[in-house]
């Protein structure tokens, strides 16, 4: 019966080696470990045989079974990581197929730009504060040093509805309502649409937006203002960015300013964006006059602030070489999807 | 304001270059828009006598001609038709260049050799306006006696260099040469050299000769009149008529260039009339009376009012005052006796008046900004001094000067320790006080006040102070300084910015891409939106100047906006677009407009292309869900004209309509010329902002299976979906979890006026795992209900 039980073993070993599919595999568990498998048929005969022998047949023809056992779990895992094999060589794909994409839409870039506005001096602790479009004449023109009958206000052709109401020609319109109703510190920016009679071209919407700043406390210096505006170029245009402030004249501010940036795309070289100038014009600021503190009910003796405007077209515009402004409000979708 | 520099160089010292004195200027507050070298394109060209003229051998059409230019003799073969022997004419030299980079070199013309050009006024880019006598095609013929081999642009005025300032409003004094060399001395620190101005007066006196009466003071401060007899008009010399082209103005005879130079050197413009033709030799400055008519010079009519200021004499208007000069007493060639006008008007009434008559003219540009009184004896002066120059005419003795208030000078405090504390800077008083003395600011040290000249209006308050100070110290040289514990603020988004930056998102993330769309619009959008004539839409805010009828109301839906953007991307073949916006309609609360309007901010969708209406509703449920709103509904929308009357809803948040959606009426998507099927929804911002939820409370997540059951029944076709989710929720009870609808079908299998509706129904119990007898018992009562109430049958 030993014999009989290595043989078995022997033959199973052969067998089980030559293994090709998962149906041979289980034919041989069949004819070695099934009920009627010769294994069984070998142990059927235990019953002839001595005590003494017994345990040790018993013993061997457990070895014997526990060996093909684990020789037909083999087998299977070796067949399975072939298959497995064979299988993921027939599911290649053509991984260069464009994928399955979920189209986002875009942001407009005046909203983009407005955002990043935003962003900076909100994270500066300014507070954001909006007013109406079609405004009073007072706050934007009246209440801003600019009485009825001043040339400045020739110079941005307004739109009227009538003596009073108009569509108004700046943001600053809405400092004015803020300053009239708190008081001191005041840190806001005011970002919004406004109009003036511009002919529509490539540089001119009658329809445009701009975001303006004020700060108002006591003892704000214009070097307040130069630190404000440097740190925002730079957090705006690139790290390396400097600003550079020309006198200048607005009814709003004394002193006042224009204040070019270093060019984005040279760095100051000089070239075709910057007109070779190596400077852009972005912003107009100044210290807020006294008069307009005065005429919100803000004492310009205690308190001093300053202001600071700029356009958000224009600056879409330079930070995306957009070379029409009439693209902006078009809206043709294959202008849109490249934002 | 052009500014030719050799002019400038007669006040005061330039040494830098161009390029130099355009930045010093402009950082100094007078800014530079760029400068000329006049004929800088120009070399090599000279004045030519022609010699000889014969007809070319073997060409009909050309000419050899001998010409001197100098220094010798050259051959130049040419096709002109206006030339004669000993014409002086611009020779273009071998070698030589010409305005637009054009290069001239010699060369053979049909076999014969050609040395040189010869130029016209449009080859050396000059005009007719600059030489009238200049032919227009032929060759230009130079005029006076000029030496064969001067440089042409001698002849022409172009070697000068010509600055470009743009001049802000609050400088009127800087409109001048005078006032631009004072900027350029106090920048460079040169000094600045006054005109030295004297008169002969070789004439009898002015007394008795004429007079002058002002009547309006308030809109006239000082009328200085010079009287100038035996006038002989004729061309100005070359050197006044070069200055005025460079500085942009046309000459015209000696008389009206004096009056133009004296404007562009003082700022201060002037006026001729001719004497003989103001009738009792007399000056009125009054007002206009109504319905007063006068021609002026351009030979306009124009019909006066009383607002108005005219220059009379004792019978009619002689001048719009500050504006234009009348025809009634124009200087003409026979002119003998002048009177020059010296005069400052009330800015503000001189602009109003300008505008009114719809003519702004340089003079009416300057004298809007407020001129300087004390300016005006210097300038009539001036004047004076030129005529005697120029020997035009005898000047009389003594001025009639009509000044009723002295200017006042103005006093204004001066602390340097506030200016330094309002610059944040640390300017020495001393350096303060040196700026001012180049600028002419006196400075009274025991009061601690600086007194204004009275050609500085601008300057009021020690705000204005700080400005001159800080541009010439250098606005640069301000140290940056960071708020360091000044206007400390938490700042933020309020909470409606903070939604609206949502739905912006949440927008974008489902597919839709942003648009800016323009305010105002045609009232004749509303017949295209199909809108009702009594809508309350086509009350409007109107703008009384508009820029066309196209943008002439502000407008009350943003419908055709969005249906134009469509229609534009739709007719550039554009496949599909998908948008929206974030805009306000402006909706006024009376008629005519007494107060401001209510700005309603609203979100406008817009789809065409592979979309139908569930792309749109899908959006506005997924913002919806994103802010967090469960109390809304849409609810079919059958009669607004604007949209289809079978797929259109109106969104209902929390109890209350807050907009609109659907697709487009085909009538009014056919006007916009746009894709036959567009889908539209305005939707208003604020119910939105209102109803909000951004915080959610947390629910904690369920701990038992959920039991599933699959529902599809029969219901006549009219039956909303949102009913019979109604009547599941109320029969489930309170074990029901999610209704999920997976079908609805019509057509084949389904009876005529039915549809099949299949829903997938989710039980739970937060305590407990259900059980089928349960989930079957709820089933049951559901189906009843809809049988019961909706007619439904099980399928
Ligand atoms: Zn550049």
């Amino acid at each position: 019966m030993k014999e009989q039980l290595n043989n078995i073993r022997l033959e199973a070993e052969k067998c089980l080696n030559e293994v090709k599919s998962s149906a041979d595999l289980e034919s041989l568990r069949l004819r070695f470990l099934g009920k009627k498998g010769e294994l069984t048929a070998v142990l059927r005969g235990m019953g002839g045989l001595t005590s003494d022998e017994r345990p040790i047949i018993g013993q061997l023809a457990n070895d014997v079974r526990s060996f093909i056992e684990g020789k037909l779990e083999e087998g299977a895992k070796i067949l399975q990581n072939k298959e497995q094999e064979l299988r993921l060589k027939t599911e290649y794909i053509d991984v260069t197929i464009p994928g399955k994409r979920r189209f986002i839409g875009k942001k407009h870039p005046l909203t983009i730009v407005s955002d990043e506005i935003k962003d900076v001096f909100v994270s500066l602790g300014y507070e954001i504060a909006e007013g109406p479009e079609v405004e009073l004449d007072y706050y934007n023109f009246e209440a801003l040093n600019i009485p009825a009958g001043h040339p400045a206000r020739d110079a941005q052709d307004t739109f009227y509805i009538n003596d009073e109401i108009l569509l108004r020609s700046q943001t600053s319109s809405v400092q004015i309502r803020v300053m009239e109703n708190k008081k001191p510190p005041i840190k806001l920016i005011s970002p919004g649409r406004v109009y003036r009679s511009d002919s529509v071209d490539a540089t001119h919407s009658p329809v445009f937006h701009q975001v303006e700043g004020l700060v108002v406390d006591k003892g704000i210096t214009m070097g307040d203002l130069v630190g404000t505006l440097q740190l925002f170029a730079r957090r705006l245009f690139g790290e390396d960015t400097k600003i550079r402030l020309r006198p200048h004249h607005f009814q709003f501010t004394e002193p006042s300013a224009e204040v070019d940036v270093s060019c984005w795309t040279c760095g100051g070289k000089g070239c075709r964006v910057c007109k070779n100038e190596g400077w852009i014009e972005i912003l107009g600021a100044g210290m807020v006059h006294p008069k307009v503190l005065e005429n919100c009910g803000i004492d310009s003796k205690v308190y001093s602030g300053f202001a600071f405007g700029l356009g958000v077209e224009r600056t879409a515009m330079g930070r995306f070489n957009i070379d029409d402004m009439r693209l902006l409000f078009e809206n043709d979708m294959r202008f849109l999807r490249q934002f | 304001m052009k500014l030719p520099l050799k002019w400038l160089k007669d006040y005061t010292d330039i040494k830098v270059s161009p390029k130099e004195y355009a930045d010093a200027l402009t950082m100094s507050g007078s800014k530079v828009e760029g400068y000329e070298k006049l004929g800088e394109e120009i070399d090599k060209v000279v004045v030519g006598r022609i010699l000889t003229i014969e007809k070319h051998p073997d060409a009909d059409r050309l000419l050899v001609t001998q010409v001197d230019v100098g220094n010798e003799t050259i051959q130049i073969v040419t096709g002109a038709t206006n030339i004669k022997v000993d014409d002086l004419i611009p020779v273009a030299l071998d070698g030589s260049s010409l305005p637009g980079g054009m290069k001239i070199k010699k060369g053979k013309l049909r076999a014969v050799e050609s040395n040189g050009m010869m130029c016209s006024i449009a080859e050396l880019g000059v005009t007719k306006d600059d030489f009238p006598n200049a032919a227009e095609d032929g060759i230009f013929i130079l005029e006076g006696n000029l030496t064969p081999g001067t440089d042409i642009k001698e002849v022409l005025g172009l070697n000068d260099t010509v600055i470009e300032f743009e001049i802000t409003s609050n400088r009127p004094d800087c409109f001048s040469i005078l006032g631009l060399a004072r900027e350029s001395a106090a920048t460079f620190k040169t000094d600045f050299i006054k005109p030295e101005i004297q008169v002969k007066e070789e004439g009898d006196s002015v007394d008795g000769q004429a007079t002058v009466q002002i009547e309006d003071s308030e809109l006239c401060y000082r009328y200085a009149g010079r009287i100038v007899k035996d006038v002989r008009i004729e061309p100005s010399p070359g050197w006044m008529q070069e200055r005025l082209k460079a500085s942009g103005v046309r000459p015209v005879n000696n008389i009206v260039d004096i009056t133009n130079y004296v404007m562009l050197e003082y700022g201060q413009p002037m006026h001729a009339f001719d004497l003989e033709n103001l009738n009792g030799h007399k000056i009125v400055v009054r007002r206009a009376k109504n319905g007063e008519k006068m021609k002026t010079l351009d030979g306009q009519d124009r019909d006066l009012d009383a607002s108005m200021l005219v220059i009379a004499d004792a019978q009619r208007a002689a001048a719009v005052a500050g504006v234009m000069g009348g025809e009634n007493s124009e200087i003409t060639a026979d002119t003998k006796t002048i009177l020059f006008e010296s005069a400052t008007f009330n800015g503000i009434s001189v602009r109003l008046t300008a505008k009114k008559l719809g003519m702004r003219t340089e003079a009416s540009g300057r004298f809007e900004k407020g001129l300087d009184p004390e300016n005006v004896l210097d300038a009539i002066n001036r004047a004076a001094q030129l005529v005697e120059k120029l020997g035009a005419g005898v000047v009389c003795k003594g001025v009639i000067d009509c000044y009723p208030v002295k200017a006042a000078k103005k006093t204004i405090e001066f602390n340097p320790a506030r200016i330094n504390a309002l610059l944040g800077s640390d300017v020495s008083a001393e350096e303060m006080k040196s700026i001012f003395a180049r600028l002419e600011i006196e400075v009274n040290e025991a009061e601690g006040t600086v007194i204004a000249p009275t050609f500085r209006p601008d300057l009021e308050c020690e705000a204005d102070l700080a400005e001159e100070v800080a541009r010439f110290y250098g606005y640069n040289r301000i140290k940056p300084t960071l708020l360091e514990g000044k206007a400390t603020t938490i700042g933020g988004l309020t909470y409606e910015q903070k939604i609206k930056q949502l739905i912006g998102r949440t927008l974008q993330a489902c597919g839709l891409s942003e648009i800016y769309t323009y305010s105002f619009t045609s009232p004749k959008v509303f017949d295209r939106i199909n809108l009702p004539k009594d809508s309350e839409l086509r009350g409007t805010v109107v703008i009384s100047n508009p820029l066309g009828e196209d943008y002439s109301i502000m407008r009350t839906t943003t419908l055709p906006d969005m249906l134009q953007v469509l229609a534009t991307n739709y007719n550039r073949r554009v496949e599909e677009a998908r948008l929206f916006e974030m805009s306000y309609v402006y909706l006024p609360k009376s008629l005519p407009l007494t107060e401001l309007p209510y700005e309603k901010p609203v979100l406008t969708l817009g789809m065409y292309g592979d979309v139908d209406f569930y792309d749109l509703s899908g959006a506005v449920e997924e913002l919806m869900s994103k802010l967090g709103i469960k109390e809304y509904s849409l609810e079919p929308v059958h009669d607004n004209p604007s949209f289809h009357p079978g797929r259109t809803a109106k969104l209902i948040v929390n109890g209350k309509e807050a907009g609109i959606l659907g697709e487009v009426h085909p009538s009014v998507s056919e006007k916009f010329e746009a894709a036959q099927r567009n889908y539209v929804g305005m939707i208003d911002i604020e119910p939105l902002v209102g109803n909000a939820v951004l915080k959610p409370e947390y629910k904690p997540l369920p701990k038992y299976p959920a039991v599933t059951r699959d529902i599809a029944m029969l219901v006549d076709e009219g039956v909303l979906v949102k009913e019979i989710e109604r009547v599941i929720t109320e029969k489930a009870g309170k074990i029901l979890e999610e209704i999920k609808l997976f079908d609805v079908y019509k057509g084949k299998q389904v009876p005529e006026g039915k549809k099949s509706v299949a829903y997938s129904i989710a039980f739970r119990a937060a305590d407990r795992t259900l059980t089928d007898e349960e989930a079957g018992k709820a089933m049951e009562k559901i189906v009843k209900g809809l049988s019961e109430k909706l007619g439904a049958q099980l399928r």
